[in-house]
């Protein structure tokens, strides 16, 4: 429900509300086998997510089809006052890229106009707030045994999380806030990555990753989304880890080892011990041969958790690179998840994963990465402030 | 469709300008030699004519020219000319872009910038600018530095411009020595 807020938020804006209405009645007749008018469904580029308020944009909403993480590493040097230059001169660029207009200078300002839900999210790394001569809320996590970390995955000292529904919007900012970072620090990490495409589905429906299971259905969802993501001040956390499928040997198995290793059914995602996708899990519950519906080994027995509070906001992408000359596929997710609090909430699972998960066997956390998310800014301040001020 | 779009677009940089323009307080930029919040709404309220759209200024070293660039905005029923410009962070000047013996090149404006009634300059990259001349120190990237503009009727409008950099167009902005505008980098 959120997207559909802002789709209609920023069609308004645009002076398009009335077409704005008419494409989400098109959307919800989709059986309509007669083409609608193209004028009347051309939303998707228009649409604007808020970028001022207490909490940064790119985190609550549906994720929009496309994103960006780019994570920069900062000099010997850098100090609080060259940090707040950059973040005045970065927010300046995201204030007016998310709500289509160009940023100054701007030598491709005809790619502006067309944002698409673009969104622009700002992370601090450990690195920093030590350049910054202030403590830090985050700390590298714990090295899990799982582990197979490639530097050129992993840390980072700022990171820029773009999305938007059109790749060539994400490409656009990439490139601007990029040029204007690059006075400040060195690119040292892209990883690109998708969802399904506006329009495929709905936007509460849970989406495929590339190894075909569906993704995301413990997420928490509207009101669920505070007690696990918002500290008080408008600040959150973001852990980035780049999760290789190995899929090579995931073809081998049949759909019931797929199924036992997630502890879903790939059809409906439903788990082993119920009927529907949203059923809950019943841990308890025996199969024909008297053991738990729900492997021990399960990934989503391994992973649950009750508590609202100590729920992750899930916020992946999948990344699919080109083939090796064998044909064997470069592929994964960009796990990427928010919460309060990373100690709290994101290490014990995964803590709880590296020691038994049976989908360890096909994944492997190539690239590791921790942000601290701060506030969001006003009109009149910049992401940042509140902290480098 | 598209024009009311286009008009909530213009709508929209207005406000960011406005914005921009506000969102100085707590600059720590010594090039703007200010460190109260910016003036600027309330002294373009005073001037209650001229206001300039989107500022920006190309960062470089200290002692090499650069250019400050926006839109100056004309809201009243008379045309309006910028005389002169001043800014704590370097000597001024007018500067145009005109075509002789086959080359672009800069030189002063005769005369000053004339902004029409109800209407728009804009000062860019490859046009009309204001210039730099010698820095007295480095512009940094994010810096906000501070301008006047001298009206010729007397009045000024202060602004402030944040410094960005920048690459782009390859004007020879110093014809003596043949020094590109090039990167900003550091």
């Amino acid at each position: 429900m959120t997207s559909r807020r802002h789709l209609l938020t920023g069609a308004a804006a645009a002076g398009l509300g009335a077409a704005a209405g008419a494409g989400l009645m098109t959307a919800a007749g989709a059986d309509d086998p007669v083409p609608v008018a193209a004028t009347e469904a051309l939303t998707t580029g228009t649409a604007t997510v808020p970028f001022h308020g207490s909490r940064q944009a790119g985190i609550a909403e549906d994720p929009p089809a496309h994103a960006s993480f780019v994570a920069f590493t900062l000099p010997a040097g850098t100090d609080r006052r060259s940090l707040a230059r950059m973040m005045r001169l970065l927010t300046d660029d995201a204030r007016r890229l998310t709500q289509g207009v160009p940023a100054l200078g701007d030598t491709d300002a005809t790619l502006a106009p067309l944002p698409a839900r673009l969104t622009v999210t700002f992370g601090f790394g450990p690195g920093l707030y030590r350049a910054a001569g202030l403590p830090s809320p985050i700390a590298d996590l714990p090295k899990f045994k799982i582990d197979r970390l490639e530097r050129r995955w992993s840390g980072g000292d700022l990171l820029l999380q773009i999305c938007a529904d059109d790749p060539l919007t994400v490409a656009h900012t990439q490139r601007m806030l990029v040029k204007d970072t690059r006075p400040f620090g060195a690119v040292r990490w892209v990883q690109q990555g998708f969802r399904r495409s506006p329009g495929v589905q709905a936007p509460e429906h849970t989406q495929r990753n590339v190894m075909g299971q569906l993704d995301g259905t413990a997420n928490p969802r509207g009101a669920e989304i505070d007690p696990a993501v918002w500290n008080s001040d408008g600040s959150t956390t973001l852990v980035v880890r780049r999760m290789r499928a190995e899929i090579e040997t995931w073809d081998k198995l049949a759909v019931a080892d797929k199924e036992n290793a997630v502890g879903r059914r790939l059809e409906s995602g439903a788990p082993l011990s119920g009927t529907r996708e949203h059923d809950e899990p019943d841990f308890t519950k025996l199969d024909a041969s008297g053991l738990p519906a729900m492997p021990d080994f399960s990934h989503v027995t391994r992973a649950r958790v009750t508590d609202p509070s100590l729920k992750l906001l899930r916020r992946p992408y999948n990344y699919d690179g080109v083939p090796n000359a064998a044909g064997h596929p470069d592929s994964g997710l960009i796990f990427a998840s928010f919460q309060k609090d990373i100690v709290r909430q994101y290490v014990p699972i995964q803590q709880r994963l590296a020691e038994k998960d049976l989908l360890n066997e096909w994944i492997t956390p190539i690239g590791s990465a921790v942000f601290a998310v701060p506030p969001g800014c006003a009109e009149d301040g910049w992401v940042g402030d509140q902290v480098l001020a | 469709m598209r024009n009311l779009r286009t008009l909530a677009a213009l709508t929209l940089a207005g406000a960011l300008t406005t914005l921009g323009l506000a969102a100085c307080g707590g600059g720590d930029d010594a090039a703007a030699g200010s460190g109260t919040p910016a003036p600027a709404p309330s002294a373009t309220a005073a001037a209650a004519s001229l206001t300039v759209k989107d500022p920006w200024v190309k960062a470089g070293p200290a002692g090499e020219m650069t250019a400050a660039f926006g839109t100056l905005v004309n809201g009243t029923d008379a045309d309006i000319t910028i005389a002169s410009a001043e800014s704590p962070a370097s000597p001024l000047e007018l500067h145009e872009m005109t075509m002789k013996d086959g080359k672009m090149i800069m030189q002063p404006k005769a005369g000053g910038f004339v902004v029409k009634a109800k209407g728009d300059h804009e000062l860019a990259p490859g046009g009309d600018h204001l210039m730099l001349m010698k820095p007295a120190k480095a512009i940094e990237p994010g810096d906000e530095v501070a301008f006047t503009l001298k009206l010729a009727d007397g009045q000024t409008v202060d602004f402030k411009a944040i410094a960005k950099p920048f690459a782009g167009a390859e004007e020879s902005y110093d014809p003596g020595h043949m020094a590109p505008m090039g990167s900003a980098a550091p």
